[in-house]
């Protein structure tokens, strides 16, 4: 095992479980200020209920996500040191912005949203959640910045040995970060009403004997859920798209990979639905449907589809055959892309008409969703779909910018920390794999746990035994 | 040195002095909660202290990580790569700590106690890992020509070191203990003073002590003699004015000296390293030097102009967030708990 390898599968596994709460913490708090929304403006208390509820959830993945991040901002430093040299002067920057403008409005406002419930006026706490909102949204702007600049570099020098910043107004101008910020946001407000509306589904499903209050909150969490899930899983497959549009002219290779396309088509590109690439004879079996992939691309009937092989040519051309005496090969990873991509779009398009359908059957009193329970059973399933998905999107992200760090400008072999040995990073590993496997196992468990409570008694608990009271009478 | 690098590596000390001001009692109340409370009410009591505020604190350190990448890349590159093992087991705590709050809130009550632990431990482990970072860093560590550390397991934990990680542990302990005093009400407020009163004088040695490994192992009294002084007399003067301030039950003062305690630590490690930002033991021409560490002028400027926008407004509403949480926390009345 060399260095590299392992610092890639860390890079891989940290950034892999950290994602899993970020697009979910974002989303929920999305839509829990949507829920309190509802209830300052229309006052009534099931409201209340729901967000509180449901407000537990996004707590716990949020801790897990603030946990995990750190980890995140130290990985740089200690696996890929020489990255850090390179790129600091650039990447940096927007990783501090993240934490002064994002990470403390988060921090903050979440102690005084969860803390002051009743305690100061419903308006300044509906500002306290939509503020969580606010540093949540801003905080995915700014990692994405430093994202597309690795995908695309701009408004940069290369000078003293490394890449410097020479525009910063050109890093926020990325085309690359107007698609990838899009997609990423959307796809997380995707990701928060997806879990929430399958919890409310889960708790229809498992308990027989609601009181009628608390069955009206899950059926209208389900339904605030439903609109939510049809403007953003519609949303998610426009923006998805736009951005392929973008890839097949600025990273043709990795566009090609998740459309396992060896050899340039002709004017009509067939579209190979599933299929199986053999990396090694560049055969690719699979099944064809004829111009669809000319449509899919330039949603026209002609246009040919750049092969990787000749796209690897001119890469070669373009950065030459050799990189620090390395032999370089600007192949990626053709099957973990074109699954990846698959799974993305068909789950997209398996919310999205999960979406009209639940919305068709919960028209007001036309509820006919809730006598189905195999229907009610897809939308509870669908609560895992999203960690899927979003993993299913960084490794098209990030693996088809192989062999690039930063595009076009340093390679993977070079990001790596010299001085660390297989040991260290062995040992990380191991510790990582352990402890995220110990912080999933309870995190699952906590939710279970917590989702024995209706929203009803939950409320009624918190109220009678404030335990632990900031503002309790004897106070000062 | 331009003046923007100057300038950035102060802003590097002013973020890891917030971080340990403000997280430093999180620290120490997290260590409390083991060893100050009798019972589950007690704990819970101590927990909620910090509860709304210590997300925030703990914000400091991922700006100063940032901020160092941000401005110091190669000081960020060799730091962080070089202190491998120690910085994976501080992000170790900092993970079991973080998630404890959340997870012994809403775990099974007989699996309480097995965060309270975790918090105890992952405070304890970072508090102390981070002294010892900082310490053996001033020490000098074995930098080659291309920046990188290939250092041993006793380059990393020697005396100067391990007498360093104590005393931070120690006095992160005391500030916790300063601030759950000004923070509760009833016999906690008593017996968090009462252990301060009776710690501080343990302290003492430990000030002592490292204060004489400093000026041996260190390059420190060679290079600014007085501003070593200073910030030495500084660490112990406010450590005795803080003990002071527990017999007289000035509760606030006490906070406030145990804090400008740590800031004056952190101000001796920034003042020693001074035009340096890691000492090279192979050789001084391997030094990183703020001159060349540093990141282009054209960054700096863009990190200046954010921060004079942004912390202005960070400082504002922490300290409103500070003022609505300023009432004290009292132990739950009979019949409450559940």
């Amino acid at each position: 095992m060399d260095i590299t390898s392992l610092a890639r599968f860390q890079f891989a596994m940290t950034t892999i479980f950290h994602f899993f709460f970020v697009p979910f913490s974002i989303g929920t708090i999305f839509v829990v200020a949507i829920m309190e929304s509802m209830y300052v403006h229309t006052g009534k208390p099931e409201y209340k209920k729901m967000t509180k509820f449901w407000a537990n959830i996004f707590l716990l993945s949020f801790a897990v996500g603030v946990v995990t991040g750190i980890i995140q901002e130290f990985q740089f430093g200690m696996n890929w040191s020489d990255y850090s040299r390179f790129m600091g002067d650039i990447f940096g920057a927007p990783l501090a912005f993240e934490a002064l403008l994002s990470f403390f409005i988060e921090s903050t406002f979440i102690g005084l949203w969860m803390f002051t419930w009743d305690k100061v006026g419903k308006k300044l706490h509906l500002f306290f959640g939509w503020m969580i909102v606010f540093g949540t949204m801003t905080s995915a702007l700014w990692i994405l910045t430093a994202n597309s600049f690795m995908q695309h570099p701009v408004g940069f020098a290369l000078r003293n040995g490394r890449a410097e910043m020479a525009d910063f107004g050109a890093l926020l101008k990325n085309p690359q970060l107007m698609y990838e910020y899009g997609h990423v946001i959307v796809g997380a407000l995707l990701t928060g009403t997806t879990i929430l509306t399958g919890l409310a589904a889960f708790q229809l499903l498992k308990k027989r004997n609601l009181s009628d209050i608390n069955k009206k909150i899950y059926r209208k969490t389900m339904r605030l859920g439903l609109i939510l899930m049809l403007i953003f899983s519609a949303g998610e497959i426009a923006v998805g798209d736009m951005q392929m549009q973008y890839t097949l002219h600025d990273q043709p290779m990795k566009f090609a990979a998740t459309e396992a396309v060896y050899k340039t088509t002709g004017e009509k590109a067939p579209w190979t639905v599933v299929a199986i690439a053999n990396p090694k004879t560049h055969e690719v079996k699979g099944i064809d449907i004829p111009d669809m992939l000319s449509i899919l691309s330039y949603h026209k009937t002609t246009g040919s589809v750049k092969g990787m092989e000749e796209i690897n040519k001119e890469l070669e051309k373009k950065y030459g055959t050799h990189i620090d005496g390395r032999k370089m090969d600007y192949y990626v990873p053709v099957n973990t892309l074109f699954w990846s991509f698959r799974v993305m779009c068909g789950f997209a398009a398996l919310l999205f008409l999960m979406a009209i359908v639940g919305l068709i059957m919960t028209r007001k009193n036309k509820e006919t969703l809730y006598n189905h329970r195999w229907l009610l059973w897809i939308f509870a399933l669908l609560t895992f779909s999203p960690f899927l998905v979003n993993t299913a999107g960084w490794l098209i992200t990030e693996l088809g910018r192989a062999p690039w760090t930063v595009y076009g400008l340093f390679t993977i072999d070079q990001s790596v920390s010299p001085n660390v040995s297989v040991a260290s990073l062995l040992t990380s590993n191991i510790v990582y794999f352990c402890l995220f496997t110990v912080l999933a196992i309870i995190m699952i468990a906590l939710v279970v746990r917590f989702l024995h409570n209706d929203p009803d008694e939950y409320d009624k608990a918190q109220e009678a035994s404030k335990v632990v009271d900031p503002f309790s009478k004897g106070a000062i | 040195m331009s003046f923007l690098q100057i300038l950035w590596f102060i802003l590097i000390g002013v973020l890891f002095s917030g971080f340990f001001f403000l997280d430093g009692f999180d620290f120490g109340v997290g260590m409390a909660v083991k060893t100050l409370a009798h019972n589950e009410p007690e704990r819970d009591q101590i927990v909620s202290t910090i509860g709304p505020v210590w997300d925030g604190n703990e914000v400091w350190l991922i700006t100063a990580g940032g901020a160092m990448f941000a401005s110091f890349p190669y000081w960020y590159a060799t730091l962080f790569s070089g202190y491998y093992l120690i910085l994976l087991l501080i992000l170790v705590g900092l993970i079991i700590r973080g998630v404890s709050f959340e997870f012994r809130a809403k775990c099974a009550p007989y699996q309480k106690n097995i965060w309270d632990n975790a918090m105890a431990i992952g405070s304890v482990m970072a508090t102390f890992l981070f002294g010892v970072m900082f310490i053996s860093m001033i020490k000098g560590m074995p930098i080659d020509a291309k920046g990188n550390i290939s250092a041993s397991f006793f380059d990393y934990f020697n005396w100067f070191s391990i007498v360093g990680g104590i005393a931070l542990t120690l006095l992160c302990y005391l500030h916790g203990l300063n601030y759950i005093t000004i923070k509760t009400k009833g016999v906690i407020s008593d017996r968090a003073q009462n252990y301060a009163q009776a710690l501080y004088w343990v302290l003492y040695v430990g000030e002592v002590v490292f204060a004489l490994l400093l000026i041996f192992q260190t390059d420190f009294m060679r290079v600014h003699p007085i501003a070593t002084l200073i910030c030495l007399v500084l660490i112990v003067g406010f450590s005795v004015a803080a003990h002071v301030a527990t017999f007289i039950n000035k509760q606030g003062m006490a906070l406030a000296c145990s804090g400008l305690t740590l800031i004056s630590l952190v101000a001796l490690i920034f003042c020693g390293l001074f035009p340096r930002v890691m000492i090279s033991s192979i050789s001084s021409k391997y030094d990183l030097l703020i001159h060349s560490a540093s990141s282009s002028n054209y960054t700096l400027i863009v990190m200046t102009v954010a921060t004079c926008i942004l912390v202005p407004c960070v400082l504002a509403y922490t300290i409103w967030a500070y003022w609505i949480f300023r009432k004290r926390i009292s132990m739950p009345r009979i019949g409450e708990v559940k």
